[in-house]
């Protein structure tokens, strides 16, 4: 469809390297006016950085970069936003403490001569950009009392509503229900159609495929393929992706699966009539050695406060919660490591040191038990370095900081430090958000071992996917309640999207 | 001292990087350690009488005090926080050693005499609790500790004023005295306290368990939290760590001036913060550590004394000190900025 037009954007050779490790190299890219151009690849496969450098995050690299068929060098951000260019991170960036008129128009509110906010039209103006976008909330409330989905919604809004000509979005629809997804995609393809360009990043392939004109695939800081969306199928974009045959390897889901009958195993934990204000009410359960407890709802359903509850960083109001028969009542998640709970929190900022090195990371958890008072750097790099491996974490080195693996690898890390010394119970948040396949098959190995060696796993996820490949009982949480249980029976995606 | 990033030093032979970016994450540690030998060199230069052994004691011996306060603030600025009550905490602890000294008669204060080790523990116990009540604050309370600390300088400075009521106590225990104005083998025994200090600091925050954990409550306190560490337990002891070595500097003061008075440490809380800074350690936590405030320490040495050599105007001597204090913070803000961009 874009054949005798010359690009709006045209990248050529673009290469960059963080220290020693170069995440893109010799890559070419062409966007086109009115195409929705999506990206697909593992993690670390270049797809985020060569969007941050269209969005001048990274204004060092080398190779051409013709905007407007003029060679450009943006020094910044501003310098992109000033060119037309907005970008949605994957990470969510609002102010939390604004209103969501202010995150609206962050940047460029509407002002009268005087150069005064003019408080009443930016409130009637960001409420009508939203209800255009379907959302409905007070546009005077703090941003930072909304449910983080609606968070992700409402900054996607302000950049669609900008009046950027490029709009790159970065995974956005993982924090989104249904039909939150089916807005945005019903917006993006107006934008297109009156000549926006997106770039489209997604794990999410089914998505790619219906929502974009052209799709390009990244493999290890490489380009692999361009085609035409109607051209190609999942399969075929998996295999390029990977590199290996990979219709096998991700299930859609969509068919019937067969729960497992109950467990022998003994409950670990108990939660009896938790409630915390509005968010959470009577919440009853168990987590049983040797299963994994699945609990799905949708964004704001509750699941994130229920996680820090049973990690002693939130304290409910009423309700009661026993760890091997033993009520607690944890008063920091100090006492809730020490009677055997761990969590892998959803975000990968709020779980890892990012100036520390790896084999610090992984050893944090378990610093207590091996050693006293002196530390002993030799058996934590040792018990790092089997863990590395195990997980098969890149680049092997667990003398690097941090800051230097990939997001996917960052998150194996994060799983690794709960792993030397398995904890009773295991909650984990979101734990293949933002995965690419291959990841997310790793992860769901190192849950089965976990569980193969007794330990009580909860997951909390907005997935019905991550729930389902995981799961062999699944919660359904809506509106802070428990509505419905699947234990034994047959459950798909549409019948968990149904309870929901 | 120039490696003073010792924390993380064992892991840094295997890192694929090149020299450029090498030098770019360590700028924190190398800009300190070339102001110290600029200014150095150029003092040496200016000034004949600089560079001899007896000034370089003179040097040790106006630093010490200023680095046994330093060594605890150091804790509090790795975890992100700030004590702004260490000079009246130092003065308190020190009025109060002598307050519980039997004084000469000419001396107008109701004290307490006590046998010295006794008015000693009694001091320690004073600081230890100021530090307690910060803790407590910060913690329990989540007063911000800069706000926090304002107001402990206050409550500090008014326990001094109660104690001594304008007047100025001379007599503390002999162990503080000698400690504060002795010497063994010509070496003042408050340069020894003082590397002893120094040293036991280094030591804990890069070999202990308790150092690493300072380390990640500095570096991410949510990860921190997330990952079962007591972050409250952990911020309330770099608090008492930080009032028990203002005490123990303050006690030593009191005897190296010779007099426990009022607002004797003032000029201390600027050239403790400063020390920490200018060595490197970030203000936002998580990098630096007792090596850099080391490095820090003599640059302010160097350059305090410095200046005395090259006959400048005494006045023009302060605006001196805040524009290096300055360049020291846009080089501790820049080259965090350096690192994150090394790791992003």
């Amino acid at each position: 469809m874009s054949q005798g037009r010359s690009p709006i954007l045209e990248l050529n050779q673009i290469t960059k390297a963080f220290g020693g490790v170069e995440a893109l190299r010799g890559v070419d890219f062409a966007l086109h006016a009115g195409e929705i151009h999506g990206l697909v690849g593992e993690n670390g496969a270049g797809k985020s950085t060569l969007m941050k450098i269209i969005a001048g995050v990274h204004p060092e690299f080398s190779g051409r970069f013709m905007l407007d068929g003029k060679e450009t060098r943006f020094r910044s951000t501003r310098d992109a936003h000033a060119a037309g260019i907005g970008m949605v991170h994957q990470e969510l960036s609002v102010a939390p403490d604004l209103t969501v008129a202010e995150n609206v128009f962050l940047g460029n509110q509407p002002t009268n001569r005087l150069g005064f906010v003019q408080w009443r039209r930016m409130a009637r103006e960001a409420g009508e950009q939203l209800s255009r976008f379907g959302i409905d909330v007070d546009p005077m409330t703090r941003l930072g009392d909304l449910p983080i989905g609606l968070q992700q919604l409402i900054e996607i809004a302000r950049v669609l509503f900008s009046g950027a000509r490029i709009i790159i979005l970065d995974e956005p629809t993982s924090a989104l229900s249904p039909p939150e997804v089916e807005r945005l995609f019903a917006t993006l393809q107006k934008l297109r159609d009156e000549g926006t360009s997106i770039v489209f990043i997604s794990h999410f392939i089914e998505d790619i495929l219906r929502v974009s004109d052209l799709v390009t695939v990244f493999r290890n800081g490489r380009k692999i393929a361009e085609t035409a969306s109607a051209d190609t199928t999942k399969g075929a974009l998996i295999e390029a992706m990977i590199g290996r045959g990979g219709e096998a390897l991700e299930h859609s889901y969509t068919d019937d699966l067969m729960l497992p009958q109950a467990s022998a195993g003994s409950a670990v934990l108990r939660v009896d009539q938790l409630s915390l204000g509005r968010t959470l009410q009577d919440v009853s359960f168990e987590a049983r050695s040797g299963e994994v407890l699945g609990i799905y709802g949708f964004m704001g359903c509750g699941q994130l406060e229920l996680s820090r509850i049973l990690f002693g960083k939130l304290r409910p109001d009423g309700g009661t919660l026993a760890v091997d028969g033993a009520a607690k009542t944890f008063r920091s998640t100090a006492a809730a490591r020490r009677a055997g709970v761990a969590l892998v929190p959803e975000s990968r900022r709020a779980m890892l040191f990012h100036q520390e090195p790896v084999y610090k990371n992984i050893s944090i958890s378990i610093l207590e038990r091996i050693s006293a008072l002196l530390l002993k750097p030799v058996r934590e790099r040792a018990i790092a370095q089997r863990q590395v491996e195990q997980l098969q974490i890149r680049p092997p080195v667990v003398g690097l900081d941090l800051g230097m693996l990939s997001g996917g690898n960052q998150q194996k890390v994060a799983l690794a430090k709960w792993l030397t010394y398995p904890p009773r119970l295991l909650v984990l948040c979101e734990p293949t958000r933002g995965m690419d396949v291959g990841a997310k098959n790793d992860v769901i190995n190192i849950v089965r071992d976990l569980r193969a060696k007794g330990l009580a796993i909860i997951v909390l996820s907005t997935e019905p996917e991550t729930v389902l490949s995981l799961a062999d009982r699944i919660l359904v949480l809506k509106r802070g309640a428990v509505v419905r249980e699947f234990a034994g029976e047959a459950v798909s995606k549409d019948r968990l999207l149904e309870a929901a | 001292m120039a490696s003073s990033d010792s924390a993380t030093a064992p892991a840094d032979h295997k890192r694929p990087r090149g020299l450029a970016p090498f030098l770019r994450s360590q700028m924190r540690n190398i800009a300190p350690f070339l102001t110290l030998i600029f200014l150095s060199a150029f003092f040496a230069i200016a000034s004949p009488s600089f560079a001899t052994i007896d000034n370089v004691g003179n040097i040790l011996t106006q630093v010490s005090v200023t680095g046994i306060i330093a060594v605890g603030l150091t804790f509090v600025i790795l975890c992100a926080e700030i004590d702004l009550s260490i000079a009246s905490i130092a003065n308190v602890t020190g009025i109060a050693v002598a307050y519980f000294t039997l004084q000469e008669s000419y001396v107008n204060i109701a004290n307490v005499p006590m046998p010295g080790i006794v008015a000693i523990l009694l001091a320690l116990a004073l600081c230890a609790l100021l530090g307690l009540v910060n803790a407590l604050g910060l913690t329990m309370i989540g007063i911000p500790s800069f706000i926090m600390t304002l107001a402990m300088m206050q409550i500090a400075a008014g326990v001094s004023a109660l104690l001594v009521r304008g007047q100025i106590a001379y007599k503390v225990p002999d162990l503080i005295t000698t400690l504060g104005s002795g010497s063994i083998g010509g070496i003042p025994w408050i340069v020894i306290v003082a590397a002893v200090m120094l040293l036991g600091g280094h030591l804990v925050l890069t070999y202990t368990r308790f150092g690493r954990y300072v380390y990640m409550v500095g570096g991410n306190r949510e990860a921190a939290e997330f990952a079962g560490l007591n972050v409250k337990l952990i911020l309330g002891s770099v608090m008492v760590i930080s009032a028990v070595c203002s005490g123990i500097g303050g006690m030593l003061g009191v005897a190296h001036f010779g007099s426990a008075q009022q607002n004797e440490f003032d000029t201390y809380l600027l050239d403790s913060i400063a020390a920490v800074v200018v060595g490197g350690t970030s203000l936002f936590g998580g990098r630096g550590g007792i090596g850099n405030t080391i490095v820090g320490l003599f640059v302010l040495g160097v350059l305090n004394n410095g200046l005395d050599h090259v006959n400048i105007d005494s006045f023009l001597k302060i605006l001196i000190r805040g524009l290096i204090l300055l360049a020291a913070l846009i080089i501790n803000v820049y080259a965090q900025r350096l690192r994150e961009q090394a790791a992003d």
